[in-house]
């Protein structure tokens, strides 16, 4: 069997805004647009993405939260009605995805061997979360693509942002080393936003984007220094520093999917490219590819 | 009218008593908690029941299920082999509406959900099932705030109780919440379940000793030290006492009984029942503020409302405005702010002209350029001095003008700041570029407080 490989690594937020503002036929509301700018950072990264050979989608997402170990999606496949408790005016989609059960599998025997608590994920009426489901859909709309669909262990709230990223970097060094025994193409992506302070109101239009903008400068600068290390090849700063930045910009982060991310993809010295980034009820977003294609033997 | 609670209890989230109670002694303990509170609850004249969970997290303020029918299947994140847990619900969503409604009244941000498929969250499907199995009883549930503190926690219980005085039900509360909520992070056999540390047994069973001593208002102003060393810092803090104790008029004196405190994978659950009876006792030992409008941070996406050009109007900068005192020589205008006392703007005497203190809140609109320093809880605000101080020269400038005078004729001025270290350099510039220009005397005082929550006030005397 040929020898897999991680072809791209994607930071690939989640708000359900996005979805939202496409008006898929998936999704029942129906918007007037908005977050174009991280909407077209979408559509670049698919653009790169359909370059790329690759048979499966590994998602890390912060609203599957665990609290007893690392979970994993165990099913072939989940159809439900997916509504979102914080935005359901937004987002109450129907979705049909398919999983890659074995692959899911061989992550979890491989975490299981490296000490971290685990679990197969085999109750049919799960329904999924819609992080998972929203990047899913900015990053393959028709779903075509099997996915691996890994919960958000929320270690950062039991012990520190230093032992979340102890977890998330074993888990990755997991994920890695079973994609490549899987001698599948993949591409692993962490679906969680930068800085993480919401807005506490909503305009009246969602989509008045003359209401957007990040919450405060320091977030805007945190923000900025994440993305540049990591178009400057600089991965292991954002390792250095997400102790700082998880706290400081509330961000996201703390759900592991960072860390994961460039765990897997060995901590890359090389730039990424930045598709977009955008503000979401605040929030600070970014579209990011490590274009691993072109910098590792795949 | 007396309160309309009947009775109010305390649920744990997890779904171990509902789904598995025969795994463990414990659980079926707590399992038997909830059907002997669902016996007490049957029996009560309860109209509506009424659930705080805080396994409902939400952002845009508080959120209301008006569903009048929510109907789907949970299965729960971490303990979905347990079981899945059918659930189809009575929702009374004109009470929600009603809700909704009071809470904008009283200053919150709040807005009702009546999704199809909306999923309802494991804390209330635990409650109501076990609770409230036949649906006998209409329910409703109310999210858990993640921005929101003890002041806007409070307000929402009593826009609840307003919508309960309006309508005349008589309603039981619950909070569906755990007491110490850190877990094992790693799998345990069920009958190998205990408290994950005697520190958080400790502190639940002080806890549970303060309930059943009917101490609910203590418990809730004890929140925030709760919080800090029991609960894991996960998305929502120890609310839910906040909300509770306001239901019950925050009161020390209820009559408690804990039915049962055990072990849910290493957090703890009670089951609480406290009765309105007065136990006799009723001291409260804390003594936090009553809330009874939220004043807090809800204009962040109108920021340009916080220019100092435009500044956002307010009715509640401080104590009751007054019209300006006539009489001889007295001179008011109304293009500056009204005064907090019977006293005019100015008085003229001879060729002199005596002004009030004059503050920078602006007239008609009462707001405070460069924003209170202060809250409508006395909580300490960001604010700018300089944005203050013009504004404080500019109502100068208006008085001066109404009484024929004008800035170069200011003979001698006496500042008050509340905080001269921090905002004497920010008021010393815009005198500079100001009133400084003109060369008045100056006398600059640090005081201790001013009757509204500015930072800066200057008492003049002009020549006409």
């Amino acid at each position: 069997m040929a020898k897999g490989s991680i072809v791209a690594g994607c930071l690939a937020p989640h708000p359900p805004h996005l979805v939202y503002a496409e008006n898929p036929p998936q999704n029942e509301p129906t918007s007037e647009g908005g977050w174009e700018q991280l909407r077209w950072g979408y559509e670049r990264l698919r653009e790169s993405l359909s370059k790329v050979d690759h048979d499966v989608l590994v998602i890390l997402s912060p609203h599957w939260q665990t609290y007893v170990g690392t979970h994993f999606l165990g099913l072939p496949n989940f159809e439900d009605l997916s509504v979102d408790p914080i935005f359901p005016n937004l987002f109450r989609y129907s979705y049909n995805l398919d999983i890659d059960v074995e692959l899911s599998k061989a992550i979890h025997d491989k975490a299981a061997d490296a000490g971290l608590a685990v679990k197969m994920m085999e109750n049919p009426d799960f329904r999924v979360d819609y992080g998972t489901i929203t990047t899913g859909h900015m990053v393959n709309p028709a779903f075509d693509k099997p996915l691996v669909v890994i919960s958000s262990n929320r270690s950062r709230h039991y012990y520190s942002v230093e032992v979340m990223q102890e977890m998330m970097m074993e888990l990755g060094r997991a994920t890695r080393a079973a994609i490549l025994e899987s001698g599948k193409k993949a591409v692993v992506l962490a679906s969680n936003s930068l800085s993480h302070r919401h807005f506490t109101t909503e305009s009246d239009v969602p989509e008045d984007m003359s209401k957007e903008h990040i919450t405060s400068h320091a977030m805007h600068l945190w923000d900025m220094r994440i993305i540049d290390y990591m178009r400057t090849g600089q991965a292991q700063r954002i390792i250095d520093e997400m102790p700082e930045f998880t706290e400081q910009a509330i961000a996201e982060s703390d759900g592991g999917g960072l860390t994961w991310l460039l765990s897997t993809l060995t901590v890359p010295s090389y730039p990424a490219i930045l598709h977009g980034y955008g503000t979401i009820i605040g929030t600070g977003n970014a579209i990011v590819e490590w274009p691993c294609y072109l910098h590792e033997e795949v | 009218m007396s309160n309309p609670i009947l009775a109010s209890y305390v649920v744990p989230v997890h779904p171990h008593p509902l789904l598995v109670p025969e795994q463990n002694e414990g659980w079926q303990r707590l399992r038997n908690a909830f059907d002997e509170a669902r016996e007490q609850i049957a029996q009560s004249d309860a109209d509506l029941m009424i659930i705080y969970s805080t396994t409902w997290p939400s952002i845009i303020g508080h959120q209301i299920q008006a569903d009048p029918n929510p109907t789907w299947t949970l299965v729960d994140h971490d303990f979905h082999d347990l079981g899945s847990m059918d659930y189809s619900f009575r929702i009374d969503a004109d009470f929600a509406e009603a809700w909704n409604e009071a809470n904008h009244a009283r200053g919150l941000q709040s807005r009702t959900v009546a999704y199809n498929g909306f999923p309802i969250d494991v804390g209330s499907v635990v409650a109501l099932k076990l609770l409230n199995p036949d649906n006998a009883i209409p329910a409703v549930i109310v999210s858990s705030n993640v921005y929101a503190n003890r002041a806007e926690t409070t307000v929402l219980a009593k826009a609840c109780l307003d919508v309960l005085g309006s309508t005349g039900k008589k309603a039981v509360a619950v909070t569906a919440m755990s007491m110490s909520n850190r877990m094992f992070t790693e799998f345990i056999d069920a009958a190998d379940d205990k408290i994950h540390s005697l520190k958080d047994d400790e502190w639940n069973r002080k806890v549970l000793e303060f309930l059943e001593e009917g101490r609910l208002e203590d418990v809730a102003q004890l929140s925030r030290t709760i919080h800090q060393q029991i609960r894991v810092q996960k998305v929502v803090t120890f609310k839910p006492m906040w909300w509770l104790s306001a239901m019950n008029d925050n009161r020390n004196d209820l009559t408690g009984r804990v039915l049962a405190y055990e072990a849910l994978h290493g957090a703890g659950g009670a089951v609480v029942h406290l009765d309105p009876t007065s136990n006799g006792m009723g001291d409260k030992e804390y003594d936090e503020d009553d809330v009874e409008v939220y004043h807090g941070e809800r204009n962040v996406l109108d920021a340009e409302d916080s220019d100092e050009d435009n500044p956002k109007p307010s009715s509640d900068n401080g104590p009751a405005l007054w019209d300006p005192v006539e009489g001889k020589g007295a001179v008011n205008t109304d293009s500056a702010p009204k005064p907090v006392g019977l006293y005019p703007h100015a008085r003229r005497v001879g060729d002199l002209l005596y002004l009030s203190g004059v503050g920078p809140r602006q007239p008609g609109t009462n707001a405070i350029p460069g924003g209170p320093i202060r809250d409508g809880n006395g909580q300490p605000l960001e604010y700018d001095i300089k944005a203050q101080t013009r504004a404080v020269v500019e109502n100068i400038a208006r008085i001066l003008e109404e009484a024929g005078s004008s800035m170069d004729k200011v003979v001698d001025v006496t500042s008050f700041l509340v905080d001269m270290d921090r905002d004497f350099g920010g008021y010393n510039e815009v005198w500079a570029e100001t009133l400084g220009h003109y060369g008045p005397t100056r006398t600059t005082l640090a005081i201790r407080a001013l009757p509204t929550p500015i930072a800066v006030e200057m008492k003049v005397i002009a020549k006409i």
